[in-house]
């Protein structure tokens, strides 16, 4: 059975919706398209099928199936009785079919009664605090090391034959089960926020439990009871068969099974049928929690999975291309970039015609708000995109090779990227294996790409995270991800980049989830990589006086677009686009007057899924007409190689405050 | 009169070998109406410091009072809680099931407004209070953005009809376009309905924008506490000269200066230190520029912990030195 704990906020993906009604209309959508699927198809039909049969079996057919004929005992498949009959002479086919409410019922029973107790019993070490909730926990673990099959026997024998003691024998052998899955799923939401802050104004732990914990943990919890009661189903069928369940002249499943396997040699189909059945049912519960999960599952996946994939990264140089062709020709050329994702109402294009090149050695920074398509243009210029996400552009050339239309051929750019591109990205705690040695981490990529032994691979290891200043190399390369602090990490990541002599390393927010001192020195790093070694540098950030600080030219994104694009000496006096602007006056800096408030950018990033006609920025500009709403402004190149999308560039900047604006980003 | 004070606070995780001292004797005045910044770098016990004020952290020693009164956090019911607090991630401190209107209403004292009407109204009033439409109440958090969520959280920490409100970075999870919007309500705020307030965060700027006073915590310990014009005009601590050179706008001479020593580099680079382990003495000395790893003669920085009983509140034994130094144009200081 599949333990299934996709508790991760199911409102990851909410930065992209906005309206509620959208979200309403994408649920529903969603589980058409379950349906429409084959599983979907399948699960629907069959726990329909087996539903109905429950309901009407016994008011169509009861009487049938209960009428003892004298006159044809034991009989095999005939024209009368298709299945044959019984020792009484009852048609077994209708009493398979009538069978099926009393299974289903008692098996929901017993499932309802297992969950319960589960419930129950795993939320304990929450109700109960540290001390004693560590007993439960305990407990738990120690009923779970039971085989459930065990533990239904022993409560079979304990509580006795029959129904009732069936019942709770099956039930309370899933209990420890569905115990250990509830107390995994508390412990999860308990850690949450939204508790300690319930907790902070006073609510008891039962109150928190019922309003905030259930809730949460709801969906996880009704999946594995799906895919339980098919379990329970079978279990049932199993006590019967062996007689300590449903005993005559009640009869289920199980039991006929027990009768048909009696004249199995007189007549087959008798044993035959209620083990399909049970079969049957048993599919149709575990394939219909299959599709639930699933779907729930899908819902609470992150829209940037991309960066789960591990990182790109770089080893030794392209040896195969002429050392002239490499020195004049741009590092990374990207023309006109689309990337289409797969937002909750269909797909949706972040980044729609983004169009730079970077030269070698020179550090560029892509700057923008969440959402505004920066990390998606880096992942993309890294081919990390996975289907069903997709990348489009006239020209997506890295040292030269065509990234876009050889990707058939993996196996060369699969080289030049692993040989050429590092990457580093925004969190060292999973984008490093935590199972693995560092050394051995770092040495994988020359070994896997350049064949090198063991011996040289870890050499090499040690002279990068040398060189990403990571104190004690040798000592340092023995150790694991978790014994490094988070600076520590990403120094060990960056060294990870820069295995071989990259041409280009991609940067997506390295330093965001480090403290300012910490940050200083990962920029610095960086910065002495790029001087010593002539690598290009793309550094992504939602800071822009990061990116001034350390890279030659600011790119700055907005809505999926380059909106402006300047040498980053020029950031401060020179910008032209009111978004940059903007962004620049947002940072309070060490000499903001503390009697004024700050200034802000009123509104809300756009939503990649309505795209504006005119301006994508219009709606938050105060230099905005209605020209700007109406037709997008072209990115323009000036005679010194700046470009901006405005139609108002460089016009003087009315001040923009809470006063005159109002509440901008509430309204 | 409502002043939030913690004396000798000691908060332990763990026993024996593996245990871990977060927080180690802290005194800590909050006074009433006042805003007091918090700075330190993460591992330095800030956020526990402020867990612990709300009990959501054990205390292990010393005590927390407000205005005198040892703050209880146990016992059912819902009495009142003077203390509130707004967490750093606004996409995890709202339950996601729940309507932002009763995420509110549930942090209403239940003694303090009776029947469904007049929590109703309670509810809109404090929606307002943080610039957001009535309309709103209905609304799932997943239907809102950072800054707007971070919003509704402040109003939550407000139902409960607080005398202290601790924001434990609150702006870092929001873009810097929206971060100015939350900084401002809470300026707005504190002032309309004179809150005191303990104000944490990493960032340097945010803090000066809202604090009054500044704390600067290192490993568990404060080390520099002050006005906020003095502690970030005239740094007396190494630790908080560090963190201002740090700042993203700072003087970039700085960082050359620091480049052309071996020495410097070697400790700018160091790792910081591991709070499992802090170092004997002064805690910072392993990090210190104008410590015994680049001024041999100041050894008693390896053996003698100094404290905050100094005049120039800042727990550092050549505190003064450094402000005469700083004065003569020592290239190291």
């Amino acid at each position: 059975m599949q333990v299934f704990t996709g508790v991760e906020r199911p409102e990851g993906l909410s930065r992209w919706r906005a309206g509620g009604g959208r979200k309403w209309a994408a649920g529903l959508g969603r589980w058409g398209q379950a349906l429409r699927s084959p599983l979907g198809a399948t699960a629907a039909t069959l726990l329909g099928l087996v539903l109905l049969l429950a309901i009407l079996g016994p008011i169509l057919w009861g009487d049938r199936a209960d009428a003892i004929d004298t006159s044809s005992l034991s009989q095999g498949s005939s024209s009368a009785h298709w299945l044959g009959t019984d020792s009484l002479g009852r048609d077994i086919f209708y009493r398979v079919l009538v069978a099926t409410r009393l299974s289903v019922a008692l098996a929901l029973l017993a499932t309802a009664i297992g969950v319960a107790t589960g419930v129950l019993l795993g939320a304990a070490p929450w109700l109960l605090g540290r001390r004693v909730g560590r007993f439960a926990v305990a407990t738990i673990n120690v009923a779970v090391a039971f085989p459930a099959l065990l533990l239904v026997l022993f409560f079979a024998v304990i509580f006795g034959v029959g129904i009732r003691g069936a019942v709770l024998a099956v039930g309370l052998g899933m209990a420890p089960y569905y115990a250990r899955v509830t107390s995994t799923l508390v412990a999860g939401v308990s850690g949450r926020d939204y508790i300690a802050a319930a907790r902070i104004a006073g609510l008891g732990r039962m109150r928190i439990l019922l309003r905030h914990i259930l809730p949460n943990i709801g969906e996880p919890l009704i999946v594995n009871a799906t895919l339980g009661a098919g379990g329970a189903l079978l279990a049932f069928a199993g006590l019967s068969f062996l007689g300590l369940g449903v005993q005559a002249p009640s009869y289920d499943w199980g039991l006929l099974l027990n009768e048909g396997l009696n004249g199995i040699y007189v007549s087959p189909a008798g044993a035959l049928a209620p083990g399909v059945t049970i079969v049957l049912a048993g599919l149709a519960f575990n394939l219909a929690g299959e599709v639930v999960a699933k779907k729930v599952g899908l819902r609470t996946a992150n829209v940037r999975t991309a960066s789960a994939y591990g990182p790109v990264p770089a080893a030794a140089v392209d040896e195969a291309r002429p050392a002239s062709d490499k020195d004049t020709a741009p590092v990374l050329a990207v023309e006109d970039l689309h990337v289409t994702v797969t937002g909750p109402a269909g797909p949706v294009t972040p980044v729609r015609g983004v169009s730079f090149t970077i030269g070698r050695g020179e550090a560029v920074g892509l700057v923008g708000e969440s959402g505004s398509g920066k990390s998606l243009t880096a992942l993309a210029v890294a081919q990390l995109i996975e289907a069903p996400g997709r990348v489009d552009a006239r020209r997506l050339e890295f040292q030269g090779t065509d990234l876009l239309h050889t990707r058939g051929r993996a196996k060369g750019i699969g080289r030049l990227l692993g040989t050429s591109l590092g990457v580093v990205f925004q969190d060292p705690t999973t984008s490093l294996n935590p199972t693995m040695r560092i050394g051995r981490q770092l040495g994988e990529v020359v070994r896997r790409h350049l064949g090198k032994s063991r011996g040289e691979a870890r050499a090499r290891a040690v002279d990068r995270l040398r060189a990403a200043r990571v104190p004690a190399p040798e000592r340092r390369a023995h150790q694991y991800p978790h014994e490094f602090s988070g600076g520590m990490r990403q120094r060990a990541m960056i060294a990870m980049a820069m295995m071989g002599d990259p041409a280009l390393i991609v940067a997506d927010e390295p330093t965001t989830a480090l403290d300012v001192t910490v940050q200083r020195q990962v920029l610095r790093l960086l910065e002495e990589i790029r001087a010593q070694k002539q690598v290009a540098v793309l550094l992504i950030s939602h800071d822009i006086t990061v990116v001034g600080q350390v890279c030659d030219r600011v790119m700055v994104m907005y809505a999926g677009r380059v909106v402006e694009d300047l040498p980053s000496s020029e950031l401060r006096t020179e910008a032209r686009h009111p978004y940059t602007r903007a962004l620049l006056a947002a940072v309070p800096g060490m000499a903001a007057d503390r009697d004024r408030p700050l200034t802000i950018i009123p509104g809300r990033p756009v939503d990649p899924a309505h795209f504006p006609p005119g301006c994508a920025f219009a709606d938050r500009c105060p230099l905005a007409d209605d020209h700007c709403r109406a037709a997008h402004p072209p990115l323009a190149t000036d005679g010194a190689g700046r470009r901006v999308a405005c139609w108002h560039a460089g016009e003087p900047l009315p001040v923009v405050t809470e006063d005159n604006v109002g509440v901008g980003e509430a309204s | 009169m409502s002043e939030l004070r913690f004396d000798g606070v000691r908060v332990r995780f763990g026993t024996g070998r593996s245990g871990m001292v977060a927080v180690d004797g802290v005194d800590l005045v909050v006074p009433s109406g006042q805003v007091v910044g918090l700075v330190g770098e993460s591992g330095s016990g800030k956020s526990t410091l402020a867990r612990a004020a709300v009990g959501l952290a054990p205390v292990s020693d010393g005590r927390i009072t407000l205005d005198g009164v040892a703050l209880s956090h146990g016992g059912r019911g819902r009495s009142e809680r003077p203390v509130q607090m707004v967490f750093q991630d606004p996409y995890s401190s709202l339950d996601p099931r729940m309507t932002i209107g009763d995420s509110v209403a549930e942090a209403i004292p239940r003694r303090a407004l009776r029947g469904s009407a007049a929590r109703r109204a309670e509810v809109v009033r404090l929606l307002d209070l943080v610039g957001l439409e009535a309309g709103r109440a209905d609304a799932y958090p997943g239907q809102l953005s950072g800054g707007q969520r971070q919003r509704v959280a402040l109003a939550r920490a407000l139902a409960g009809r607080p005398e202290v409100i601790i924001a434990d970075e609150i702006t870092s999870a929001l873009d810097v376009s929206i971060q100015g919007t939350v900084l401002n309500l809470v300026r707005d705020l504190q002032r309309q309905l004179n809150l005191s307030m303990l104000f944490i965060s990493h960032n340097l700027a945010v803090v000066r924008y809202v604090s009054d006073v500044i704390a600067v915590m290192y490993l568990g310990r404060i080390v520099e506490h002050g006005p906020a014009e003095d502690v970030l005009g005239s740094p007396r601590h190494p630790y908080t000269r560090d963190l201002l050179a740090a700042a993203p706008d700072a003087d970039v001479d700085n960082l050359t200066r620091i480049e052309s020593d071996p020495v410097l580099r070697a400790i700018a680079d160091a790792e910081p230190a591991d709070p499992h382990h802090p170092p004997a003495g002064c805690r910072y000395h392993p990090r210190c520029p104008v410590g015994p790893l680049v001024l041999p003669e100041r050894s008693d920085c390896l053996t003698v912990e100094p404290g905050m009983d100094h005049p120039n509140h800042a727990a550092c034994h050549y505190a003064t030195e450094m402000l005469t130094a700083r004065g003569l144009g020592d290239p190291r200081l």
